[in-house]
């Protein structure tokens, strides 16, 4: 049986190790090598591999925010400077990760696990991976969102608010809506709980953004941001908000 | 900026009972010269009174411009000139106050030189307590700041071997090393010869304060190889010197965060080639160098992930020269650049 994989490093230098390792293994074809995350999407999207190889630092977006584009996101080993306490954190979610360098034995290791592993679901897997990805430094104040075969990249302090819509999560910002599928519960987890704060079911506000806070029918309320959209806030939701403003 | 002993209560305790004990001593002395004792009162306590404006403004002065050895003759010149103004002044609403009184106008007009040359001792003798206390305030203030500049000197140096000993740099060169020895040996082991210069050279450097640009840049340039292997053809670099900055000094340890800074940006903010820019010239004495760096606007968080990097050598400045207009950064189209003015040490420092 052979398998389709690719290899998204920006270091070429890391690549070609990585390519040097798979020699051992002909039944793992290589179809493309990747510099950034951004040809990642476009390579997954257009081969559907089996199996990638992942750098994490890379340039514009990191390996974790290229997994949250894909819609279905292959099995992944980790290749990655990150010391291992970083990792630690993401070890139980992916198939593998290989610390650089690394040698020949670990790599027919991290193939052999691949291998025996279920390989028809690892979806959620990933998402689990994902979420604890989220909450690292080096991602935590960013979004990044796939429109069509456009990616953006949105600083967290410039999010209005975001609204539940179906499978996905509509993010508003002064630029523009975005969409990403998601849950609102995802970003409760990830988003930084002193600047955000989930007024509603369907709707999580920036506290910043807030002008003030009208009655609305009988015993609700709306958020009036500073944009002048008017925010249900719920019955649940309003205690949380008024100790947020320290009301 | 030196503290006021005005503030302090036990500072104004003694003041305030040394005033007392002279407005009784002059009262007691005018008395004796045959003035009644409402006028010795009213005369010392007018006097007096503006006298102690008169010292807290000279105290003041002080305060904010502390005369150098050359620059004490301004001092003296300060003290006649306000003790003149206060002669005047208490000599004027004292005779407003005694218009009809002769005699007083009398014993007024007479005692003018014992007057003058008091006021003149007094204000002399502030003026020499406030230099003495503002001066020994600004040594120990130099002191503190001296000890902690080394304490950050220390952790800078420790924080940078760290870094340095960190994944990014150290473990992906490894692993380039790795990826070398397979395919092209030779160059392999030329990367492994520039780690170790570049390790060597970072090592010894924290025994040294000052280092001259020459020397920095010779391990700027190590360190500029290894990245270049890694990141193949997309990274270029472009050092120009001016002939006259080469010899100039800097901070050890200082040039390097900033380029750092400018790679990592660099790199993770594009996805096209990069072009680093160095420029060090000399202005003014001063040896200035500028970093540049392509970043994207739209997607660069404000360059606010620089965290240690930046802020760690603005902090390093300010407490090697009290200033923190030293490092600038300007952002022109896409282009971050990163100014730092080094004043040179004076010679006597090694």
């Amino acid at each position: 049986m052979q398998y389709k994989v690719l290899i998204i490093d920006d270091e070429p230098l890391a690549r070609s190790m990585v390519l040097e390792y798979l020699q051992d293994f002909p039944q793992l074809q290589v179809l493309e090598e990747c510099g950034n995350g951004f040809e990642g999407v476009k390579a997954i999207q257009q081969h559907t591999p089996d199996l990638i190889f992942l750098d994490i630092q890379m340039p514009k977006i990191t390996g974790f925010e290229m997994l949250e584009l894909l819609e279905e996101p292959p099995a992944v080993i980790f290749t990655t400077a990150f010391d291992e306490y970083a990792v630690q954190a993401f070890e139980q979610n992916a198939v593998d990760y290989l610390l650089k360098p690394f040698s020949k034995q670990r790599f027919a290791k991290a193939i052999h696990k691949w291998m025996e592993q279920d390989q028809s679901n690892t979806t959620p897997v990933t998402e689990q991976l994902l979420k604890a990805a989220a909450h690292h430094p080096l991602q935590s104040d960013r979004i990044v969102v796939k429109n069509g075969s456009k990616i953006s990249i949105i600083p967290v302090q410039d999010i209005h608010y975001l609204e539940a819509a179906d499978d996905y999560v509509k993010i508003v910002t002064a630029a523009g809506s975005f969409l990403k599928k998601q849950t609102m519960s995802f970003f409760e987890d990830t988003l930084n709980a002193s600047s955000f704060v989930r007024t509603h079911r369907s709707y999580m506000v920036q506290v910043q953004q807030i002008t003030r806070i009208d009655p609305y029918e009988k015993e609700n309320h709306v958020a009036v941001l500073r944009s002048g959209i008017k925010i249900p806030v719920s019955r649940a939701g309003y205690p949380k908000l008024k100790a947020m403003l320290g009301l | 900026m030196a503290v006021s002993p005005f503030r302090s209560r036990q500072f104004m305790i003694p003041f305030s009972i040394c005033w007392f004990a002279w407005i009784s001593m002059q009262h007691l002395a005018l008395y004796t010269m045959g003035m009644n004792w409402f006028e010795a009162l009213t005369d010392s306590l007018v006097s007096n009174t503006l006298l102690i404006y008169v010292s807290m403004l000279l105290f003041t002065i002080l305060r904010f411009y502390l005369p150098r050895t050359n620059t004490v003759i301004t001092l003296f010149i300060w003290i006649i000139l306000l003790t003149t103004g206060w002669f005047f002044a208490s000599d004027m609403i004292l005779n407003l106050i005694f218009n009809k009184d002769s005699h007083y106008q009398t014993l007024l007009a007479n005692t003018w030189p014992v007057r003058f040359a008091i006021g003149f001792l007094i204000n002399g003798c502030v003026s020499l307590v406030g230099y003495a206390y503002f001066n020994w305030q600004e040594r120990t203030d130099t002191e503190q700041k001296k000890n902690e500049a080394e304490k950050l000197s220390k952790e800078a140096e420790l924080y940078k071997l760290r870094q340095q000993l960190q994944p990014h740099f150290l473990f992906n060169a490894l692993n380039s090393i790795n990826a070398l020895i397979g395919s092209r040996p030779a160059e392999a082991r030329e990367m492994v010869q520039q780690l170790s210069d570049f390790l060597r050279t970072t090592l010894r450097k924290d025994e040294q304060q000052w280092i001259k640009l020459e020397d920095e840049i010779q391990s700027l340039q190590l360190y500029l190889d290894i990245e270049k292997v890694r990141f193949g053809h997309r990274l270029h670099t472009q050092l120009e010197m001016e002939s006259g900055a080469l010899a100039m000094q800097l901070p050890a340890l200082l040039l390097q965060p900033l380029v750092e800074n400018a790679i990592k940006f660099g790199l993770y903010d594009t996805t096209d080639e990069l072009r680093i820019y160095m420029l060090a010239k000399t202005i003014n004495g001063q040896l200035e160098i500028t970093v540049e760096n392509p970043f994207d606007a739209s997607t660069a968080q404000g360059q606010k992930g620089t965290g240690f990097g930046l802020s760690s050598v603005q902090r390093r400045l300010y407490l090697m020269f009290g200033r923190n207009d030293l490092l600038q950064t300007t952002v022109k189209e896409n282009i971050f650049s990163t100014t730092v003015i080094i004043p040179q040490p004076i010679a006597t420092n090694k």
